[in-house]
C-alpha cells in the first residue's frame, strides 16, 4: 500500500502519509492533526474520517481505541446557506 | 527541576515571546500550556492581520508584526506553508461619523508610514464588487494587511523554539506560582515543581487567574466571542472586509473557505467558549445584508472563543508590580496580529535591553490613570 495514495480525509485530501508524517512530529491527538492538516475541517465536518484518523492514532500510540479522543462536534449538523438562515431570522421576527 | 524562565501559556504570545527570548541567547526557557497546541483564543481566532488602526500604539505594533510575517516563512524556516496573504482589508464607512473618524485614522497611518487610503463607494466596488452599495458610504483600504493560518503560525514559532532549546509542555496546567518575600521561588503544575524566578504570565482568556496565582491583580477580563465558517469555494474576495456599524468581519482566506464574525451584543464578563444559534442568525443577517452574494454560501461549522480585554482595548505588555513577572495578555480581540511585536518587545524588557519602539503605554501601570490613555474604537 503506497500510503501516498491513500486519502484519509475526503474533504481536505489529507493522505494517509501525511498524517503519519504528523505523529512523527509529534502530533499525535484529533485536535492537533485537525489544526495542522486541516482534516475534519471540510464539509463533512470529520462524519467520514473521524473513525479511520482515530484507528490510526490507536496503532501509532499502542492505545486501545476507546482510550483515543475523536474530533469534538460542533454545530451545524449539515451545511446549510446564509440566506436560508437569515431568512428564517428575518421572518421569525 | 530548574529554569531561568517560566511562560505560562503556549499561544501565539507564548511561543514568539519564547522564540524571541531564545533567540537573543537565553537559555533554560520552560513553556507550560494546559491544553493542546493553540487550544487557547490563537485556534479559534480569525486570524486576520490589519494596521489600519485608531491609536498610534496599535498602528505600530501592527506594521512590525506585518514586517515580520512578510518574512517569517523564512526566518523561522518553516517546513510548512503558513499562507500569508496580503490581499488587504477593507473598512466601511456607514455613517459621516464614521467617515470622518476614518479619514482621521488615516492621517495617523499615513504618518507611521502605514500605505492605507481613503476609498470611494465606486472604488470600494472595484475592488469588492459584491459589496451592498446601500449598506455603506465610502471605504478606507490598506493593501498590505492580509491574513494567515494560526495553528501553522504557531507551529511556525514552537518548531523554531525547539530548535533553539526551548522545552515545551502541553496538557500540563500551572496551579501555583510560589513567592516569598517580593520575589518568584517557584512554578507547581500539576505534574511537577520547578524553581525559577521569573514568570511570563501569557494565559490568554486565563490571564487574570494566573495573575492571581502570584498575587498580581491585572484588570483585564474575558468576552465570548464567536465565529463561523462556509464551505471552500473558487476566491472571490480579495481584501478582509469590516463594518463597525454594522458588526462584521469577513474574509475568503487562501483555501477558499470563508471566515466571519461579530461581537455580542451583551457581552458578559467570563470563560464561555460556547456557540449560539442567536449569533448564527444574526451572523447571517449582517453578512447578506453587506454581502449578499454570499447568500448561497453553506456554513459548515461556528465556534467560539475568549477575547481577553483591557479596559482602553490596547494590550498589555511589561512587568508587573511584582518583579520578575511579565505580562503579555489583554490583547482585546488582536493579539494574534500583534505577536510578532509582542514577543518581541516583551523578550527586551525581559533581557534589560531598549526596546525598538517606546511602550510605556503598553505598561500595566498606565490603568492607575486612566485619563491619561487613547481608547482604541476601531474594534469589531
Ligand atoms: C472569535 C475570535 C476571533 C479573533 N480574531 C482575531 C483576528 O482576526 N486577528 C487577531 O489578531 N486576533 C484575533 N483574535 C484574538 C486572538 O485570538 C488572541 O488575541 C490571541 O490568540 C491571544 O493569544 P495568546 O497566546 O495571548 O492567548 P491564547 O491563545 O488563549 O493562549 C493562552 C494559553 O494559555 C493556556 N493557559 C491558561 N491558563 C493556564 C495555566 N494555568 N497553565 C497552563 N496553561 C494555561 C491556555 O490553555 C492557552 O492555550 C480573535 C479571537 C477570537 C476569540
Amino acid at each position: 500500500m503506497n500510503k501516498e495514495d491513500v486519502i484519509i480525509c475526503r474533504c481536505e485530501d489529507v493522505t494517509l502519509k501525511q498524517l503519519h508524517d504528523c505523529f512523527e512530529e509529534g502530533y499525535t491527538t484529533f485536535e492537533e492533526v485537525k489544526r495542522i492538516l486541516r482534516i475534519g475541517m471540510g464539509p463533512c465536518q470529520a462524519n467520514t474520517c473521524s473513525l479511520l484518523v482515530q484507528k490510526e492514532i490507536a496503532q501509532f500510540t499502542k492505545q486501545p481505541l476507546n482510550k483515543v479522543d475523536t474530533h469534538v462536534i460542533r454545530p451545524l449538523i449539515t451545511g446549510v446557506p446564509l440566506g436560508s438562515l437569515a431568512k428564517e431570522a428575518k421572518d421569525e421576527s | 527541576m530548574k529554569a531561568d524562565i517560566v511562560i505560562i501559556g503556549g499561544g501565539i504570545s507564548g511561543v514568539s515571546i519564547a522564540y524571541n527570548l531564545a533567540k537573543q541567547g537565553m537559555k533554560n526557557i520552560v513553556v507550560f500550556d494546559d491544553n493542546y497546541m493553540t487550544g487557547g483564543a490563537t485556534g479559534r481566532c480569525g486570524a486576520g492581520v490589519r494596521q489600519q488602526w485608531g491609536t498610534k500604539m496599535n498602528c505600530l505594533m501592527a506594521k512590525k508584526s506585518i514586517e515580520f510575517f512578510e518574512q517569517a516563512q523564512e526566518e523561522l524556516n518553516y517546513h510548512r506553508d503558513i499562507e500569508f496573504k496580503q490581499k488587504g482589508y477593507l473598512i466601511v464607512a456607514v455613517t459621516q461619523e464614521e467617515e470622518q473618524k476614518f479619514k482621521e485614522n488615516i492621517t495617523l497611518q499615513n504618518a507611521l508610514g502605514i500605505p492605507s487610503r481613503f476609498l470611494t463607494q465606486d472604488e470600494a466596488l472595484d475592488i469588492v464588487p459584491h459589496l451592498n452599495k446601500d449598506a455603506f458610504l465610502s471605504a478606507t483600504y490598506c493593501p498590505t494587511d492580509g491574513h494567515l493560518n494560526p495553528f501553522l503560525m504557531t507551529d511556525a514559532y514552537y518548531h523554531a523554539a525547539k530548535k533553539l532549546g526551548v522545552t515545551f509542555h502541553y496538557y500540563e496546567k500551572v496551579i501555583d506560582i510560589v513567592v516569598e518575600n517580593q520575589q518568584i521561588k517557584e512554578v507547581i503544575t500539576d505534574k511537577r515543581r520547578v524553581k525559577t524566578h521569573k514568570v511570563v504570565n501569557a494565559a490568554g482568556g486565563y490571564a487574570k487567574e494566573v495573575g492571581e496565582l502570584a498575587g498580581v491583580d491585572i484588570p483585564v477580563y474575558s468576552e465570548n466571542h464567536q465565529i463561523l465558517v462556509t464551505e471552500p469555494i473558487e476566491p472571490m474576495q480579495d481584501p478582509m472586509v469590516i463594518s463597525f456599524a454594522h458588526n462584521i468581519y469577513c474574509q475568503q482566506v487562501p483555501h477558499g473557505a470563508f471566515i466571519m464574525g461579530r461581537s455580542p451584543n451583551n457581552p458578559q464578563h467570563n470563560h464561555d467558549m460556547s456557540s449560539s444559534w442567536q449569533f448564527l442568525e444574526e451572523m447571517a443577517k449582517t453578512a447578506t445584508t453587506l454581502l449578499p452574494a454570499l447568500a448561497d454560501l453553506r456554513v459548515i461549522r461556528q465556534w467560539g472563543g475568549s477575547y481577553n480585554c483591557s479596559p482602553d482595548r490596547q494590550p498589555i505588555i511589561s512587568e508587573s508590580n511584582l518583579p520578575g513577572f511579565y505580562l503579555a495578555c489583554g490583547f482585546s480581540g488582536h493579539g494574534f496580529m500583534f505577536a510578532p511585536m509582542t514577543g518581541l518587545l516583551l523578550s527586551e524588557i525581559i533581557l534589560n535591553k531598549p526596546t525598538t519602539i517606546d511602550i510605556k503605554d503598553l505598561h500595566v501601570n498606565r490603568f492607575e490613570n486612566m485619563e491619561k490613555t487613547e481608547y482604541e474604537t476601531s474594534v469589531v
